[in-house]
């Protein structure tokens, strides 16, 4: 179900690790689709001179994550930006289909690193705390996010994730978007009224 | 050197089950519903295979629907059955853990106008059967509960929740396909009115299972046709599996004991060694062992994620399976260990090997040599492990 490139990557994943002193992190995903990647940069001007990363995940997730750490390595900030899930996964020679939505998240966690390193430049923002195990989903101050993929969720309509064509139905008890038609809620657990 | 333990996906096919089945793929290809020589071979074959499968389960020949799959024959039971006493009331009970044909059919029953309850399972997945009685109605038409669960193979009181059911004239199902073939059961002594069970997890071919269905109890059928299988099953029987089926069936009464007696050491030595050789490992379901299938050793590995051990395993030779969300098409965690309260990260964890005749010692020592390092290599890239590390945990 692998490319050899991506079983490639996931045996032998480049540039794995924790950067103690980096100038930027970036973390994506959640434990409720299995997945979770953060991305460690050291900048110098304006090129990434580092990339490491930490990843809990399938082995698309980890090779993803290394494939982007690979291409992301020397880069300028702006051409760094612009590396795409899509683009990741045609470096790897494709991914599974289920596995686009769920487990390519690593150029997002990158950009979230080099958002970091910006605002850390612009004396915005402390670090992002990191997320807790087991926690399904946190989204307070941020845009509302699929919690099987963590891809946005339109604003105007969130009763469906466009990735993965999940319906959503708003938790009564907690606020958060979960299945639709599931008995209890994703998040908090509570059970969930019957569809009629 | 290759170790299959993934039993719970398919077995090998015993080579006697192969020679049973051959004249069936060859020269032996008459219809079993025909008049002539042909297709007097074939039923006989068919009947022959039916006995064996009833005697396996104490039931009579009479009271067994081939089917296609497991599948099958729990949509076959959950709809034919429901359908059959909806006279009665629409209400279904089933548990928590059951496999995704019984809680789909019941969902499929739902959007017909029935109505249903599920009943929880402890932390080592098991249903209490007071929380059974708890949730029977006037119109509870069927009650169903796995005999043991193919996840974490906790062996469910189906004997218990039979007779709190039956004397209020509600119907019992019990899907077997994890347990039937590898643990001694009796229709009589479970005191169930259906039961389903599948040839391929215990040596015979994909496409031979079959339901039983207790003599006098009415189902509908699933798939309308001819005359096959007593009007409950149109369609030409599938005589090549049906026969495998049936010769598996009688190879497993007769080597049941011995089988279970050579898997369960095995088994146990994985359910010790493993949480001692690696730690953070939780042994998942049930913590008594003889409350749990003779070959199936279950596990959540906490700080990684189950698809990328298995393809580890895989990279050196070791087949298992696991119920992480990566490793599902659907891409969600196994409802079973969600059910049994175990947090989405653990179970993403989720490892399952379910061990085959003929494993040796060897295999699974070289197992226990060669999972350490794998864990060990993955939680070195796992930001929870990190967390966990920076927590102060070792």
């Amino acid at each position: 179900m692998y490319t050899d490139k991506v079983m490639d990557h996931f045996a032998n994943p480049r540039n794995v690790g924790v950067m103690a002193d980096a100038d930027g992190v970036g973390q994506v995903g959640n434990p409720v689709c299995g997945d979770m990647m953060t991305f460690y940069i050291r900048v110098d001007g304006d090129r990434l001179a580092d990339v490491k990363f930490q990843t809990f995940g399938c082995g698309a997730a980890i090779a993803v994550s290394s494939m982007v750490s690979e291409m992301a390595k020397g880069k300028t900030l702006a051409e760094a930006m612009a590396i795409t899930n899509d683009s990741v996964a045609r470096e790897l020679g494709g991914l599974p289909k289920n596995k686009m939505h769920c487990s390519n998240l690593g150029a997002d966690a990158l950009h979230e690193a080099i958002k970091n390193f910006e605002d850390r430049r612009a004396g915005r923002a402390a670090p992002p705390a990191p997320p807790a195990a087991g926690r399904a989903h946190d989204h307070e101050g941020e845009a509302c996010s699929c919690p099987y993929c963590d891809a946005a969720l339109d604003e105007g309509d969130k009763t469906v994730c466009r990735g993965c064509h999940i319906a959503f139905e708003e938790c009564p008890a907690c606020g958060g978007v979960t299945k639709k038609g599931d008995a209890a809620c994703v998040h908090c657990g509570a059970p969930l009224r019957k569809a009629a | 050197m290759s170790v299959y333990l993934d039993r719970v996906a398919a077995t090998p096919l015993l080579p006697e089950v192969r020679e049973a089945m051959a004249p069936f793929l060859g020269e032996a290809y008459g219809n079993p519903q025909s008049l002539h020589a042909a297709g007097r071979r074939a039923l006989e074959a068919v009947e022959e295979a039916r006995a064996d499968v009833a005697a396996l389960i104490g039931a009579g020949p009479a009271e067994i629907t081939f089917t296609a799959s497991g599948t099958e024959a729990n949509n076959f039971a959950l709809k034919g059955l429901a359908l059959g006493r909806q006279a009665r009331g629409r209400h279904i009970v089933v548990s928590a853990v059951e496999h995704p044909s019984v809680l789909n059919s019941v969902k499929a029953l739902e959007r017909q106008g029935f109505t249903s309850t599920v009943v929880p399972v402890d932390g080592e997945g098991r249903v209490d059967p007071d929380d059974v009685a708890k949730a029977l109605t006037p119109a509870t038409a069927l009650v169903s509960v796995m005999t043991a669960n193919s996840e974490v193979g906790t062996v469910e009181p189906i004997a218990e929740i039979a007779a709190l059911c039956r004397p209020k004239g509600v119907l019992v199902h019990t899907d077997a396909v994890a347990a039937a073939g590898s643990v001694a059961l009796s229709v009589e002594a479970l005191g169930v009115d259906a039961l389903s069970l599948a040839g391929d997890q215990f040596y015979g071919p994909k496409g031979g299972a079959a339901l039983y269905v207790r003599k006098g109890v009415r189902i509908l059928p699933l798939v309308d046709g001819g005359v096959q299988e007593g009007g409950r099953r149109g369609g030409t029987e599938n005589v090549p599996a049906i026969v495998g089926l049936g010769r598996a069936a009688r190879l497993a009464a007769r080597d049941m004991e011995t089988r279970r007696a050579a898997l369960e050491p095995l088994r146990d030595r994985l359910l010790d060694e493993l949480p001692r050789r690696v730690g953070h490992v939780l042994v998942t379901g049930s913590r008594s062992r003889t409350g749990r299938l003779p070959h199936l050793a279950s596990f959540c590995v906490e700080f990684v994620e189950g698809e990328a051990m298995l393809l580890s395993l895989d990279m050196q030779g070791v087949a298992a399976s696991s119920g992480s969300a990566c490793t599902s098409k659907s891409l969600m965690a196994s409802h079973v260990l969600l059910a049994m309260g175990l947090d989405h990260a653990t179970a993403q964890g989720s490892l399952v090997f379910s061990l085959v005749d003929g494993t040796g010692r060897e295999a699974i020592d070289r197992l226990l040599e060669i999972f350490p390092p794998i864990v060990d290599r993955l939680r070195r890239m796992s930001p929870l492990w990190t967390e966990h590390l920076k927590k102060g945990g070792t």
